[in-house]
C-alpha cells in the first residue's frame, strides 16, 4: 500500500518510515500541510496518516479541505491527545479514524484495513496465485468457484505469503506480524494458523510448506 | 462542598440599622409629644387659676373702713370647665385669712404684685396647682394688701397626661412599625440588582465564562467588572491548561511512539532470542507508561466534567455502537467477537457522553485486554427501571478477594501481573457511573468463567 505520513517530527516520520518498509508499504513523508497538500494534488494514495500539531497549521484544517474537495482517500488521525472530545470533534471533522501515539503497528493495520473496508474496499486489494484469488477487504480465499472465509490472524498471515509468494519466511518474523507485543504466545503458536490455513487451502492448488530448520513459504502444489 | 461562610445578610443589616433609627425616631417623637401636650395643658390650667385669682381680687373693694369680697361665682366656676378637681380658695388681707381655706398655704415672700405667681404643692393628700396675686387696697387713708390664692387639685391633668401618653405610645409604635415594614421594603428593592446578579451567575453552565453584560447599579459595576475580569482570567488558564495538556500529551508521545517505532525495528532485525526479548520488553514499557499516560489524563478528564456534570439526553444504543465500532479492530486482532445485544425498544438515558462514552470504552477495552483469542465479549444493553450495561468477557476474571478493591485507584487484580495496564481504567468507570447517580458492579460471568462489568444508570 502507498501511504502519505503527514507529521512534522522527523525522527518519528523516519522510523515510521522505516517500520512501514519493513512490512512491504511505500511511505511519502510530508513534514507540513504545504508539502501534503501538494501531494495529495499529484499521487493516489491509499491511505493518509495525518498528525494534528502541525508547524504550519491545524491538521484539522486539512481534514476539512479535504472534506471540501471530495477526495475519498482516507485519514487516519495519528493523535497525542486522548481525550474523547478531541477524538469526537476529529470524526466530525471527516477523519475516518483516529489512533494514539504511540501505537501498535498491527493496531494501525488493523484500524486501516476497517477504514478501506468500510469505504467499499480498494479495487486492488485481491490478489492471485496460482489459481487462488485472496481478498483481503472481504476476508477469504476462492480457489474453484469456492470461497472459504478467514479469521483475522488467519488473513493476516495469509496477506503475508500472497505479497511475497514464494518467499520464505521466518516464524519468528511471522510471530511479529501476527502477535501483538503484549501477547505472551510461544513460537509454537505460529504452528496452530499454519495448520489451519493448511486445512483451509486442502482442496486448491496452493500450500503453505516448511523449509525445515529456516521457515515457511506459499507454494503450488505439484 | 462550600467554602463561603455567610456572615450575616445585608439585607437584615440594613433593615435592623433602619429599625433602630425608627425606634429612635418613635421615642424622640413620643417625648416631645408628651411634653408639648402636657405643657399645653399645664399652661391651660394656670391660665384658669391666674383668671380665676384675679377676678376674685377685683371683686375685693372696701367699704366702711373695711375689706369686703362678694365672691364672684363665675371665679370658681370656670374652673370646674376643665375637670372635675377639687378647687381651694384662700383671700388675706394684711396677713388675716379673710375668706376661705386657712391653712392653704402661701407664699408671702412675693405678693406684692398683680402678676400670678404659680407653685405645685401637696396640699390635703393631693397635688394642687396654685396661682396667687396681690393687690394693694387703699381703705380709707390706709393702703392695705389683699392677697388671693386659688388652687386646684391635678388629676384632670394627670387624666389628660394618660390619655396624652397612651396616644403617643400607640402613634410612635405605628410609626416605628410602619417604618420598620418600609425599611424592609426598601432594603429588599435596594438589593434587587445584587439578587438579579446573583441568579443569572448561578443560572450559568459551568463552562460559560462568558462576562456579565447586564445594566448594573453603578455601585456594582467594581462587583461586575471584577467579576468579568476574574472569569477572563480563568478562561484563559482553563484554555492555558487545555493547552498545556495537549502540548505535554504531545510532547510525551511523540517521542515516545519514535522509541516504540525504532524498537520495533531493531525488533525485526534481530536474531538472537535474548536481544528480541529485551528489546519486546522495552516497548512493553513504552506501552505501560504511554497507557498511563493516557488513564491519568482521562482520569484527570473524567474527575473535571463530574465535578460540574452537563447533562443531556442520550441514546445508549448508539453511544454503544460507537464504542463497539471503535474497539473492533482492537478485538479482531485477536479474534475475538464483540457480540452487542441491544433491546429493540428505544429510550435514552441523561448524562454527559463524552464521560459515559469514556466509562464505556474502558471497561469494554479491560474486557478485550485480558480475553484470551478468539473468545466472544457480549454486549448487552438491558432497560428495567434502569439502563443496565453488561460487559461479559471469556477471561480469567477476578479473583474474588480483589473485587472490592478494583475500583480504586492504581488497584489491580492480583491475577494479571502479565499484562500491562494502570488500574485506572474501572475507576473511572465508577467515578462516571457514580456521578450520573449510577453504580459499577464487578462480578463474574454466569457460566463462571470470566468477567461481567455492569454499568448501572438511571433511566431519564
Amino acid at each position: 500500500m502507498r501511504f502519505l505520513l503527514v507529521e512534522d517530527n522527523e525522527e518519528l516520520a523516519k522510523a515510521l518510515s522505516d517500520r512501514f518498509a519493513l512490512d512491504g508499504h511505500v511511505v511519502d513523508h510530508a513534514p507540513n500541510l504545504g508539502d501534503a497538500e501538494l501531494r495529495t494534488r499529484t499521487v493516489a494514495y491509499d491511505l493518509i496518516l495525518l498528525d494534528i500539531m502541525l508547524p504550519d497549521g491545524d491538521g484539522r484544517e486539512f481534514l476539512r479541505s479535504h472534506r471540501i474537495n471530495a477526495d475519498s482517500t482516507p485519514v487516519i488521525v495519528l493523535t497525542a491527545r486522548s481525550e474523547v472530545s478531541d477524538r469526537v470533534g476529529l470524526l466530525d471533522l471527516g477523519a475516518d479514524d483516529y489512533i494514539t501515539k504511540p501505537f501498535d503497528f498491527s493496531e494501525l493495520e488493523a484500524r486501516s484495513r476497517a477504514v478501506l473496508r468500510r469505504l467499499g474496499g480498494a479495487a486492488n486489494n485481491s490478489k492471485e496465485f496460482g489459481g487462488v484469488v485472496f481478498d483481503s477487504t472481504a476476508g477469504q480465499i476462492t480457489f474453484n468457484g469456492h470461497s472459504e472465509a478467514l479469521r483475522n490472524r488467519e488473513l493476516r498471515l495469509l496477506e503475508i505469503f500472497f505479497n511475497a509468494p514464494g518467499k520464505i519466511f521466518s516464524k519468528s518474523y511471522l510471530m511479529d506480524r501476527l502477535f501483538s507485543f503484549q501477547d505472551d504466545v510461544s513460537e509454537n503458536a505460529i504452528e496452530v494458523y499454519i495448520g489451519r490455513l493448511r486445512r483451509k487451502l486442502q482442496d486448491s492448488p496452493v500450500t503453505i510448506e516448511t523449509v525445515r530448520g529456516v521457515g515457511y513459504h506459499m507454494t503450488q502444489k505439484t | 462542598m462550600s467554602v463561603l461562610k455567610p456572615t450575616g445578610s445585608i439585607r437584615r443589616r440594613l433593615v435592623i440599622q433602619l429599625a433602630i433609627i425608627a425606634a429612635l425616631l418613635s421615642l424622640a417623637f413620643f417625648f416631645t409629644v408628651r411634653f408639648v401636650a402636657e405643657q399645653a395643658a399645664t399652661d391651660t390650667q394656670d391660665n384658669i387659676l391666674a383668671a380665676s385669682a384675679t377676678s376674685i381680687a377685683d371683686a375685693v373693694y372696701s367699704e366702711g373702713g373695711a375689706v369686703r369680697l362678694e365672691l364672684p361665682y363665675s371665679a370658681l366656676s370656670m374652673l370646674g370647665t376643665i375637670s372635675e378637681d377639687r378647687v381651694f380658695y384662700r383671700v388675706i388681707v394684711d396677713g388675716e385669712t379673710l375668706t376661705g381655706y386657712e391653712d392653704l398655704p402661701i407664699n408671702e415672700a412675693r405678693n406684692a404684685s398683680r402678676t400670678p405667681l404659680f407653685e405645685t404643692m401637696e396640699y390635703r393628700g393631693d397635688n394642687v396647682r396654685t396661682a396667687t396675686v396681690s393687690r394693694t387696697l387703699s381703705v380709707g387713708n390706709q393702703s392695705r394688701t389683699v392677697l388671693v390664692v386659688v388652687g386646684q387639685t391635678r388629676l384632670g391633668l394627670a387624666a389628660i397626661s394618660t390619655r396624652i401618653t397612651t396616644t403617643a405610645t400607640a402613634v410612635g409604635v405605628g410609626f416605628f412599625l410602619f417604618a420598620t415594614a418600609l425599611s424592609a421594603f426598601a432594603a429588599q428593592n435596594a438589593l434587587s440588582p445584587l439578587n438579579k446578579l446573583a441568579e443569572s451567575v448561578a443560572r450559568r453552565g459551568p463552562n460559560d465564562l462568558r462576562p456579565v453584560v447586564a445594566t448594573t447599579p453603578t455601585e456594582l459595576v467594581p462587583l461586575v467588572s471584577g467579576l468579568n475580569s476574574f472569569m477572563r482570567r480563568l478562561r484563559d488558564a482553563l484554555n492555558r491548561s487545555e493547552d498545556l495538556i495537549a502540548e505535554a500529551a504531545h510532547r510525551i508521545r511523540t517521542p515516545l511512539a519514535t522509541v516504540r517505532t525504532q524498537a520495533e525495528v531493531i525488533h525485526r532485525q534481530m536474531e538472537r532470542p535474548k536481544n528480541r526479548n529485551s528489546v519486546r520488553e522495552m516497548i512493553r514499557a513504552v506501552d505501560e507508561s504511554s497507557r498511563s499516560a493516557g488513564q491519568l489524563l482521562d482520569h484527570a478528564m473524567v474527575t473535571f466534567r463530574s465535578d460540574q456534570l452537563e447533562t443531556q439526553d442520550i441514546d445508549p444504543k448508539e453511544l454503544l455502537h460507537e464504542v463497539v465500532d471503535r474497539l473492533s479492530p482492537t478485538a479482531e486482532l485477536k479474534d475475538i467477537q464483540i457480540d452487542l445485544q441491544l433491546p429493540n425498544n428505544d429510550f435514552s438515558i441523561s448524562g454527559d457522553p463524552i464521560l459515559l462514552q469514556n466509562a464505556a470504552r474502558n471497561i469494554l477495552d479491560n474486557a478485550i485486554k485480558y480475553s484470551p483469542g478468539e473468545t466472544e465479549i457480549v454486549v448487552r444493553l438491558i432497560p428495567s427501571d434502569t439502563c443496565r450495561i453488561d460487559f461479559i468477557d471469556q477471561g480469567r476474571g477476578f479473583a474474588d478477594a480483589d473485587i472490592r478493591n478494583l475500583t480504586k485507584r492504581f488497584s489491580r487484580g492480583t491475577n494479571v501481573n502479565d499484562i500491562v495496564g494502570s488500574g485506572l481504567g474501572l475507576t473511572i468507570a465508577d467515578d462516571v457511573a457514580r456521578a450520573h447517580g449510577g453504580k459499577l458492579v464487578i462480578g463474574t460471568n454466569d457460566n463462571g468463567v470470566g468477567a461481567c462489568v455492569s454499568l448501572v444508570l438511571p433511566l431519564s
